[in-house]
């Protein structure tokens, strides 16, 4: 797998409420180009929140999220979108559209492809993620672990600067998990600049080059995955890492 | 006579039954159709566009669709077609110099079918699922094109069945026009079997009515059925040719 453009992503002091739920409590966090940064924290610390603040699905209270140096806080958020793939833990493909159709839609719509190039396109990217030969089913005949490499092939269809993925292993039956994790190692070898959400701490722990950890909103630990595995520092990750492991 | 044969006579009037069945095929189901099908066809797109009233995020735009929704949901189908036929009427005729009720007719049933349709839409276009929404935003779409792309399409497709079931209230509906006086060729399959009562003093053209809109709603109540098992199992699994072939060569 080849990545032609990566960028570097860094949110800064970023804040977000809802009521009076501070959900965000400055949080900041520096993804260089070609890296991959592992959030990790138990439910409700805020990670999936904070990968939905930096890609603007939700506007940031306060703070700041830069991207190559420049802030995009100004531009319009679907520019900034177009530019950082995400992947969710539910998929979240398009059930009324066949594999090849979830692919190209946005090529076609957004980057104005005509339908045949769109196409061929996207059959190039379900070739990447092994799933060509599915191109013409639907989202509802593909196993859980076929349609997150579908959700990831729609994704790096819009060739993003960086990848966001949301526990994108955590709805899958145990025996998925491999495949999935394996072509995220692969997108992270290939020099795609990744921020990874997620509870594979052998993931974490193999493939990312930073870990942050995050409890009630704010960053408790950040560091190499050897320091935060080996070498915990606050007792709030030790005991987080000893449930977990 | 005995009362059964009375009763007979009374509905079942073979011979009363075939003056009026032709009328009934030929001026009466056309026009039953025109009403039922343009009114449904224009309720839609009112629908559609109260459903994204509905569910914008501008408090207003919620507003007039709540309150539209509300009222004319909330009135009798004949109320509204008597207000908006007979009150109308002589501006109508003015500009437009047309004596026909239909216009007017179909509009009443479109503003009152829009209501309910727009109610079905958005309910069916709430059922989808957040993330749907949240995947095509993330992908760069705009709200509106995540809407129209990607949201709606599958919340329609979801509420099939109680469209059609709309369309079966308004072909029932639109007998109701009649109030506002029809031309011999205006008629519909209600008033045709109505004057052919009031002329003989015999049911049976009412029956002959009744067996008509019979034939017309229950194959769209077996539609929705039909519609509402697929979208719940989905198509039936197709055979491979061997299977087939097997099955052949069984007897079977």
């Amino acid at each position: 797998m080849t990545v032609l453009t990566s960028g570097t992503l860094t949110g800064k002091n970023l804040h977000l409420s809802f009521g009076h739920n501070h959900v965000l409590r400055g949080i900041d966090l520096h993804v260089p180009q070609g890296t991959t940064a592992s959030v990790i924290g138990p439910s409700g610390s805020g990670k999936s929140t904070l990968l939905r603040v930096m890609n603007r699905l939700i506007e940031p209270d306060q703070g700041d999220i830069l991207l190559d140096g420049r802030s995009v806080l100004q531009d319009n958020p679907d520019e900034l979108r177009r530019r950082i793939g995400m992947v969710f833990q539910q998929f979240n493909l398009f059930p009324h559209k066949t594999v090849v159709e979830n692919v190209s839609l946005a090529l076609h719509k957004l980057r104005r492809m005509p339908k045949d190039q769109a196409r061929a396109e996207a059959l190039e990217q379900l070739d990447l993620v092994g799933l060509r030969h599915k191109a013409e089913a639907r989202p509802a005949d593909l196993s859980g672990g076929q349609m997150q490499r579908v959700a990831i092939a729609r994704a790096l269809a819009m060739k993003p600067e960086v990848m966001f993925f949301d526990e994108a292993t955590s709805a899958l039956d145990p025996e998925l998990v491999k495949g999935v994790l394996a072509l995220m190692a692969d997108l992270a070898q290939s020099g795609m600049t990744m921020v990874v959400v997620t509870h594979e701490m052998g993931f974490c722990r193999n493939v990312s080059d930073t870990v942050t950890f995050m409890d009630a909103g704010v960053v408790v630990e950040t560091g190499s995955p050897d320091q935060l595995f080996t070498a915990p520092e606050t007792d709030r990750l030790k005991r987080f890492l000893s449930d977990v492991l | 006579m005995d009362a059964f044969q009375q009763f007979l006579k009374t509905f079942f009037d073979w011979k009363a039954m075939g003056e009026v069945i032709p009328q009934m095929l030929t001026v009466g189901l056309p026009n039953t159709l025109i009403l039922a099908i343009i009114s449904g066809v224009l309720g839609c797109i009112l629908g559609l566009i109260l459903a994204v009233m509905g569910i914008s995020r501008n408090g207003v735009a919620r507003w007039i669709a709540r309150v539209y929704t509300d009222i004319l949901r909330g009135l009798p189908a004949i109320l509204v077609i008597l207000v908006i036929g007979i009150g109308l009427g002589p501006s109508f005729r003015m500009l437009t110099g047309s004596t026909s009720p239909f216009p007017l007719g179909i509009l009443a049933l479109t503003l009152m079918a829009g209501a309910y349709i727009g109610e079905i839409f958005r309910s069916g276009i709430q059922s989808v699922h957040t993330g749907q929404l949240e995947a095509a935003r993330a992908l760069g779409f705009s709200y509106g094109s995540a809407m129209f792309l990607v949201v709606i399409p599958q919340g329609i497709r979801r509420v099939l069945p109680a469209l059609v079931n709309q369309l079966i209230s308004l072909i029932k509906d639109s007998s109701l026009i009649y109030v506002l006086g029809l031309l011999a060729s205006q008629r519909e399959i209600f008033r045709i079997g109505n004057d052919a009562m009031s002329n003989s003093g015999n049911l049976s053209p009412l029956v002959a009515a009744g067996v008509l809109y019979l034939i017309l709603t229950i194959p769209l109540t077996h539609l929705v059925n039909f519609i509402d098992n697929r979208l719940r199992i989905g198509k039936p699994a197709k055979k491979e040719p061997d299977d087939v072939a097997a099955a052949v060569g069984k007897g079977v």
